[in-house]
């Protein structure tokens, strides 16, 4: 009960922000919750499930390129663009699903990184449909949703907030649901799992499908409200935020990738206003984060002040 | 009939013989030990008659069915359940946790609490459910598995040297609990201590070298010739080591 009141309370005062925030930091806040959608996607495989991928690009890409493609050449507008796009990303998670989870450890990092970087060179390859490196500006037509123009920050602020609801709400559930619990404890000892009964080789094949789609679901939203689809969102450095946001904000916790996303965000934002080497900053943050909160800044609320947080 | 049939089973590895041929029927209901000196194929064997380890050949076959060819999940949904010889609990996670991932396996939503709480009352860390697996004394931790063993209400628990590392009086206590497990559940008991063997087992199969040396009573163990050479050191109240 308290568990549900903190993150329904949280999502309160994000839509109460929408009318107090000046523009500049309303628009941030926009962002930052499309890319916890995404970071929410992420933890539901590494934090939950335990399996560290760093090809998750590959799915916030297909999310993108699926919605945005769709638009480009198909004339569509967001609702069917943002459908695409997340089915887009569950189709490519289930067959990458089928091979990757064929290893384990290390060897999963590697195979997950190199089918993301064969998705990437796949975009530029195709370059007269994809535009290449360059990318491509969404046409108008592709942001409207039910008559409503996503590009204007009002309306996309609000959507972004309801694809962030829904994705916090849903890895709430998640995480306190029979299913949820498999996870943790493949997390913790798998073969244990796997003797009391369940099958963690379809477990793990469903967690990895449910993260991708988020993923996807958040690379679609990205394109739609932002209006740009871009090779660069499928390139190694979007395996490798999410990462840094879930480990920052706390791996297996709910609210984790919000707390790590809005961080990190900030913490660019405000090191590049200082200095133009603002990822040194950003470095030494996060080496501090690492010795001083291992488990990242909820896993230390978990720890020291609320152990049954979710 | 028997609820465990085993069939000429055989494990190789890489070219050693662990397990030979082994025949075993088990009927419901009965306590069965399993003893032998280290590396007898003990373990061997009952990992291929749990589905952790693919047999070279051979056959298993569990309430009527064959199931060598199954994987482990399947045979814990059929109504087997495996505590591991070196304890393996989710130690970062509570007690209560633990059972109730076991418990799951049958129950569902209102039902699990309950279920949980009977198995920890039964092995007596009802008062402990709150603390971490990982933060038990390991004799603590070893009767955690049993009541996620009990949690499963399994037809067939296999327990894998369960007494290993615990202090004598706890060993007492233990040999209690899989007493009282007898009326409900067929057990398949691994044990070195001779003791809690002759005073738990309805019967008892001796391996050694991979092959059934012997199979009886307790009494018929006791007295046999062969299984004092191997085993038993000649003496006969001598504990194995």
């Amino acid at each position: 009960m308290r568990a549900l009141a903190l993150h329904a309370g949280l999502l309160a005062m994000l839509f109460a922000l929408h009318f107090a925030l000046p523009a500049y930091h309303h628009g941030n806040l926009a962002r930052v919750m499309v890319l916890a959608s995404y970071a929410i996607g992420y933890n539901l495989l590494f934090g939950y499930a335990g399996l560290l991928s760093l090809g998750h690009a590959l799915f916030f890409a297909s999310g993108m390129y699926g919605a945005g493609l769709l638009v480009e050449h198909g004339g569509a507008g967001a609702g069917p663009a943002m459908l695409a796009g997340t089915a887009a990303a569950a189709l490519v998670s289930a067959a990458l699903a089928l091979v990757a989870l064929r290893t384990r450890g290390v060897a999963f990092m590697i195979v997950t990184l190199m089918f993301a970087q064969a998705g990437f060179l796949t975009i530029l390859h195709f370059g007269d449909w994809t535009g290449g490196d360059e990318g491509f500006v969404l046409p108008q037509a592709g942001r409207m949703l039910w008559g409503i123009d996503l590009s204007t920050p009002d309306a996309r602020y609000l959507a972004a907030l309801a694809l962030f609801s829904a994705c916090l709400l849903g890895s709430l559930a998640l995480a306190r649901a029979p299913f949820g619990r498999v996870l943790v404890a493949i997390r913790e000892n798998e073969e244990r799992a796997r003797m009391l009964g369940y099958d963690t080789l379809a477990h793990k094949r469903a967690a990895m499908i449910l993260s991708g789609t988020v993923s996807g679901a958040a690379g679609a939203a990205y394109a739609i409200l932002f209006g740009y689809v871009g090779a660069s969102f499928a390139e190694v450095q979007y395996s490798i935020l999410p990462l840094l946001w879930v480990l920052l904000g706390g791996a297996g916790t709910v609210l984790g990738p919000f707390i790590g996303a809005l961080f990190m965000f900030y913490l660019i934002d405000l090191a590049s206003g200082v200095t133009t080497a603002h990822m040194l900053i950003a470095g030494v943050a996060l080496v501090a984060l690492t010795l001083y909160a291992p488990q990242g800044l909820m896993g230390e609320v978990r720890r020291r002040l609320w152990r049954g947080l979710p | 009939m028997s609820l465990l049939r085993v069939r000429g089973l055989t494990r190789d590895f890489d070219g050693l013989r662990a397990v030979d041929g082994v025949d075993l029927d088990i009927p419901e209901g009965e306590v069965r030990a399993l003893i032998g000196p280290n590396g007898a194929g003990k373990t061997t064997l009952v990992g291929m008659i749990a589905g952790r380890i693919a047999p070279t050949a051979g056959r298993v076959t569990f309430d009527g069915r064959d199931i060598t060819h199954m994987p482990a999940h399947r045979r814990m949904r059929l109504g087997m359940a495996y505590t591991f010889q070196i304890t393996s609990v989710f130690a970062r996670l509570s007690v209560v946790e633990n059972v109730a991932l076991a418990a799951r396996r049958r129950a569902r939503g209102a039902a699990v609490g309950p279920a949980v709480a009977a198995a920890l009352d039964r092995v007596g860390l009802a008062d402990r459910g709150a603390e971490m697996a990982g933060d038990l004394a390991y004799g603590h931790q070893r009767l955690l598995e049993v009541a996620m063993g009990i949690a499963q209400r399994p037809r067939l628990l296999i327990l894998d040297e369960p007494t290993q590392g615990l202090a004598e009086g706890e060993i007492a206590g233990f040999a209690r609990l899989v007493r009282t497990l007898a009326s409900e559940t067929t057990i398949l008991l691994i044990e070195h201590n001779m003791d809690v063997v002759m005073a738990l087992a309805d019967r008892i199969t001796v391996m050694d070298a991979g092959r059934v040396l012997a199979e009886g009573t307790p009494a018929d163990i006791r007295a046999d010739a062969a299984v004092q050479a191997a085993y038993l050191g000649g003496g006969d109240d001598a504990a194995a080591g």
